[in-house]
């Protein structure tokens, strides 16, 4: 009797999450699966009769997408430039702050962090500004050293350069958590031994902090990974995509379809592809794991 | 002695540079149109206005954007931490058929990014008329396994025998949560409270879809909608942003212990 009590509770306890994730997540996570296999367009949203199983053809379609291929070179040049270089951006900064020598280390990293929690819009809209190629900050600071302005966010070879500079900016401080964290993890006797024999600091760095630091870093690169191959908002709001679709992302590509033009049969096999992606990164960098423990 | 003061030197220089975006933001607020626009850039608005914000709150009323942000971030937050706390709880202290099985399909699922639901969830909010409507922003918020994960975690390491004593004293399971589990669990839960409100407070691409009137749309939206209008404004568009920003820096410097906490916790692996 009591053991049934207790299990009605965890179901009462259980339900209300339960439902909404299953009902609001698990099913449309189905729904776009299944939608990806179908031609649902703009008629489709008025009349669901309309709607015909198409095979694979979405995604054949999308081999032979020009867009679709910029779209997903120009997520990649993004990820494979915005990730180490926020990683190792991160990594220096976290570095530095756990120096001994430092004090009031609660202010420099509470501005290194204000970016990550502030809004990504906003700041990108700040950002446009601080590119513009007349009055703007960067390129008022290259003119001291003799630099010709440049029109950052105009040009399709420096546009998504500056995108990434941005989302460095904006994020390098959360990552810088978490190797701060690492970092307070190894113990201090192997620095005391490595001392004693006579290592310099170099030394003392890339035989104990980088290995030590392995499975932070992993992770690191994993999330940092999966985060910036959502962008978004950065080049929604600061290009719109371009010049010349330069700065298009992948999700972005995927938005376009699937609610300006309605194409949304095809916008979920764009859906699919970005997820496959984002699985197959994972079970790589999960892969690198296992083999460095 | 050297090394010390150029670390010092190294760490000021590069905090300044971080927040520089921040300092030109608040400043160019402040100007009169045109007066941001100048070579080299200045920081500090001379003479200085509230001329920005006034047509930001009287004539464009983003006031309007900026209430339903914050009721949307509050409710959100309000039901997401009941939600989680409720479930993570179960799956924490309660032993029942199909546990384990439940658990690793939660936890397995946390790669699936959230933006392949998003073209279904627009037709089912649609079909229950939610689309445009506060329900359309709550709803997909109400909980997430990030949360039932982390808080379960956490209830692990509430000892039986709390629980034990107060069933003794004839507590029901609801009061036990309730009176024994929250209390106990509050740090867990300000942490994830401070995601949630920060999570949908900044959040756009979903308001961006579900919301398509000008007077439901959160500040984000109302201010990527704005920026396309007013390019050629940055002093305008300065204070859009400062509204937007000075809310979650606010309530991020209230209770940043528990939100650097969070992420950490969020990066230890079992």
């Amino acid at each position: 009797m009591k053991y049934k009590n207790t299990i009605n509770a965890a179901y009462f306890f259980l339900a209300p999450a339960l439902s909404a994730i299953f009902i609001f997540f698990f099913l449309p996570v189905i729904a776009a699966f299944i939608m990806s296999f179908t031609d649902f367009d703009i008629y489709a949203l008025g009349d669901l009769s309309t709607v015909r199983f198409i095979g694979i053809n979405n995604y054949l379609k999308l081999f032979d997408d020009p867009l679709f291929y910029t779209a997903l070179q120009n997520t990649f040049y993004f990820v494979i430039l915005a990730g180490p270089l926020s990683i190792a951006v991160s990594l220096g900064a976290a570095l530095l702050l756990s120096s001994k020598l430092v004090k009031y280390k609660a202010i420099f990293r509470l501005s290194y962090f204000i970016p990550v929690v502030t809004t990504l819009v906003a700041v990108a809209i700040v950002w446009r500004f601080i590119y513009h190629p007349k009055f703007g900050i960067v390129n008022y600071i290259l003119s001291l050293v003799g630099i010709a302005p440049i029109d950052w966010l105009g040009n399709t070879a420096t546009a998504m350069p500056a995108i990434v500079f941005m989302s460095v900016w904006k994020s390098f401080g959360y990552n810088m958590i978490i190797f701060i964290a690492g970092l307070q993890n190894i113990p201090e006797d192997l620095y005391e031994a490595a001392s004693i024999e006579g290592a310099s600091g170099w030394q003392k760095f890339k035989s104990i902090t980088i290995p030590m630091l392995a499975p932070t870093t992993i992770f690191i690169s994993l999330i940092t990974m999966i985060g910036y191959f959502q962008f978004f908002a950065e080049p929604y709001i600061m290009t719109q995509g371009g010049p010349l679709n330069s700065t298009l992302s992948i999700v972005q590509y995927m938005y376009q379809e699937g609610f300006k033009w309605w194409n949304m049969g095809y916008s979920a096999s764009i859906a699919f592809v970005f997820f496959f992606i984002i699985l197959l990164g994972t079970i790589i960098q999960l892969k690198i794991q296992k083999s460095t423990e | 002695m050297i090394k010390k003061y150029l670390l010092y030197a190294f760490l000021s220089v590069t905090s300044i540079i971080t927040l520089i975006p921040f300092i030109w933001m608040l400043g160019a607020s402040f100007m009169f149109d045109g007066k941001a626009s100048v070579f080299p850039p200045i920081f500090l608005p001379d003479p200085f206005t509230f001329t920005q914000y006034q047509i930001l709150f009287e004539r464009l009323n983003v006031w309007r954007n900026f209430f339903n942000s914050l009721l949307l971030s509050s409710m959100v937050t309000l039901l997401y931490i009941t939600f989680t706390s409720m479930a993570g709880y179960a799956f924490a202290k309660y032993r029942f058929n199909g546990k384990k099985f439940l658990f690793n399909l939660l936890l397995s699922s946390m790669i699936i990014p959230s933006q392949v639901t998003m073209l279904p969830l627009f037709l089912l909010l649609k079909s229950m008329g939610f689309i445009n409507t506060y329900m359309a922003i709550i709803i997909p918020g109400l909980a997430n396994i990030f949360g039932i994960f982390l808080i379960r975690q956490y209830c692990i390491s509430i000892p039986d025998s709390l629980i034990e004593a107060a069933r003794m004293d004839g507590a029901t399971d609801f009061q036990i949560y309730r009176k024994v589990i929250i209390p106990l669990a509050v740090p867990i839960l300000v942490t994830l409270a401070i995601f949630s409100f920060l999570g949908t407070w900044n959040d756009f691409l979903w308001p961006l879809i579900a919301l398509t009137d000008d007077s439901m749309y959160t500040l984000p939206v109302a201010l990527a909608n704005l920026m396309l209008e007013h390019t050629k404004d940055p002093e305008l568009m300065m204070a859009g942003s400062v509204v937007t920003v000075i809310p979650v820096i606010i309530v991020f410097l209230a209770l940043q212990k528990y939100y650097i906490k969070g992420i950490m916790m969020g990066s230890v692996k079992e």
